[in-house]
């Protein structure tokens, strides 16, 4: 199953260069949400070395709380992203607010 | 049996790299629409991941969560961005971040990669066979007062998660409240198809809400699965245009709203002052009072999600009038 | 392998057929109406043989039509969703393909 971890570390790392590589707030919440199912793919697969058929039931349980939370972290952002781009018209952090 | 293996691994081979390359386009496609189906779609797959790695429960979650309802948060607002978009006459199209930093692009990838290898070392070095905590499990599951073990973590022995995942939850609800208004929502009447599929549709995902509810005792389902059908129940009637308008501000819909929350509170706080320790479940009640937590979450946890997709703070409906 | 095997395993063999035909559509039609038509269709059908090959598997009654009410709700949702995507392709001036 160390199969799917990898997968997992894939999926963060390709999250990682969106979030880093595109201006436009909205891809870098999907880019946070890919990222999040990466680290969540990690554990799920790290979860099933218990050496049985039962995988250990911690993490299947922390990776349900982090769904949730991810997803209202998502809504939030969002919001935050239409009132700066209600503010300034475009939903990217411009250059000149950054230093 | 050499050939079943032989299937499931080719399988397995191919969901995953299905879900690299869905997250690589999804992530670097032009359209941010075609960018939010195709979140969609690995979300799914990324539920039958979990299905493959034995975890039911989180595949339902992924499902209803992870794929629906975050798909819906991000289509309505990408759709408002439309709209402000077109207001202020702005376009958009895909940009690279910093141009300041444009001699350190092919930094980027590198760096990156390092992070993948390091990350991917770790992953390797760890012990093949590690029990984790399912001995401690399995040895006070009869403790727990319900069956299933993945709710007997949840809300037992490790229930101040969720305690605190309940005020996460509200908490981002109180934010989303606080920006006000973006766009001003209008009750709208929906065509007829999409009106029958919601009055036929929502008392179908309110009785299995309350199935998965009344489940999550002894099999996969919980309070977490149930909350986000019946939030996606409220989605639909959202999305056919009905707007709640004054009820969100009413006394029994801010009551449903910290139901989950509070109980949850009251309940560690009864126990702290009873038995000195946070919810410390007495054996021969655990049971009933899971029930009663989770009851109360499921209410909670789908009226808050419904809520942050509607996104719209409940006095603005008294500025319209 | 009991006959009850072999003919669930006919009927699943044969609802994935139907989901390989359906996606053969969904990418080798022309434009979005033919690709629903190739969706829906070929989608129902397939589930629907899946669905009887998995229930004649199925232990009990119990589990065999919560089984069934999947096809019937996926069947239900299917046909709404695709009208509504169809009608709202209309409504934007997306022409009907002709040869």
């Amino acid at each position: 199953m160390y199969f799917y971890a990898l997968i997992g570390v894939g999926l963060f790392s390709v999250g990682l260069y969106a979030l880093i590589n595109y201006a436009h707030l909205l891809r870098k919440i999907l880019a946070l949400n890919v990222m999040g199912s990466g680290i969540f793919l990690i554990l799920i697969a790290l979860a099933k070395r218990t050496g049985e058929t039962q995988p250990d039931v911690v993490p299947h349980a922390m990776v349900i709380t982090g769904i949730v939370v991810a997803v209202s972290a998502t809504a939030l952002a969002l919001t935050l992203m239409l009132k700066l781009a209600a503010e300034t018209g475009r939903a990217e952090l411009s250059e000149k607010d950054r230093d | 049996m050499e050939t079943l293996t032989l299937l499931a691994l080719s399988f397995d081979a191919l969901l995953n790299l299905s879900l690299l390359y869905l997250a690589w386009i999804l992530l670097n496609c032009e359209d941010l629409l075609k960018a939010i189906v195709l979140f969609v779609a690995f979300g799914l797959l990324m539920a039958l991941a979990w299905v493959r790695l034995d975890a039911p429960d989180v595949a339902l979650a992924e499902a209803a969560i992870g794929a629906g309802l975050t798909g819906a948060l991000l289509l309505t607002a990408l759709a408002k961005l439309r709209v402000i978009e077109t207001n202020k006459g702005t376009t958009q199209q895909l940009k690279q971040d910093s141009e300041n930093f444009q001699t350190l692009h092919y930094m980027t990838p590198l760096a990156l990669l390092l992070v993948a290898i390091g990350l991917g070392y770790v992953v390797f070095s760890m012990p093949p066979i590690s029990a984790g905590l399912s001995n401690d499990v399995a040895t006070n599951m009869g403790n727990s007062g319900v069956s299933h073990s993945v709710t007997a973590v949840l809300l037992n022995f490790r229930g101040y998660d969720t305690l605190l995942e309940m005020f996460v939850l509200l908490v981002s609800l109180l934010g989303v409240w606080s920006f006000g208004s973006t766009t001003s929502q209008h009750e709208t009447t929906p065509g007829p198809v999409l009106d029958t599929l919601t009055r036929r549709l929502v008392p179908v995902l309110i009785l299995v809400a309350a199935y998965l509810l009344w489940v999550g005792a002894h099999a996969p389902g919980g309070a977490f699965q149930a909350g986000s059908v019946l939030a996606a129940a409220g989605v639909l009637l959202l999305l056919m245009g009905w707007r709640p308008g004054g009820y969100l501000s009413t006394l029994p819909f801010r009551l449903i709203l910290v139901a989950g929350p509070g109980l949850f509170a009251i309940t560690a706080a009864l126990l702290y002052l009873l038995k000195g320790q946070l919810l410390a479940f007495p054996v021969e009640y655990a049971g009933i009072i899971i029930f009663a937590l989770e009851t109360t979450a499921t209410l909670s946890i789908a009226v808050i999600l419904a809520a942050l997709f509607l996104s719209e703070p409940p006095h603005s409906d008294k500025e319209h009038i | 392998m009991t006959l009850i095997d072999y003919l669930s395993t006919i009927l699943l063999i044969a609802g994935a057929l139907f989901f390989l035909a359906g996606t053969l559509g969904l990418l080798r039609f022309p434009d979005i109406y033919t690709r629903l038509h190739a969706l829906t269709k070929a989608d129902n059908v397939g589930l629907g043989l899946i669905v009887i090959g998995l229930a004649l598997q199925s232990e009990s009654l119990a589990s065999a039509g919560k089984l069934i009410l999947i096809w019937l709700l996926v069947m239900f949702a299917g046909a709404s969703v695709s009208n509504l995507i169809a009608s709202g392709a209309l409504q934007r001036g997306i022409r009907l393909w002709k040869r």
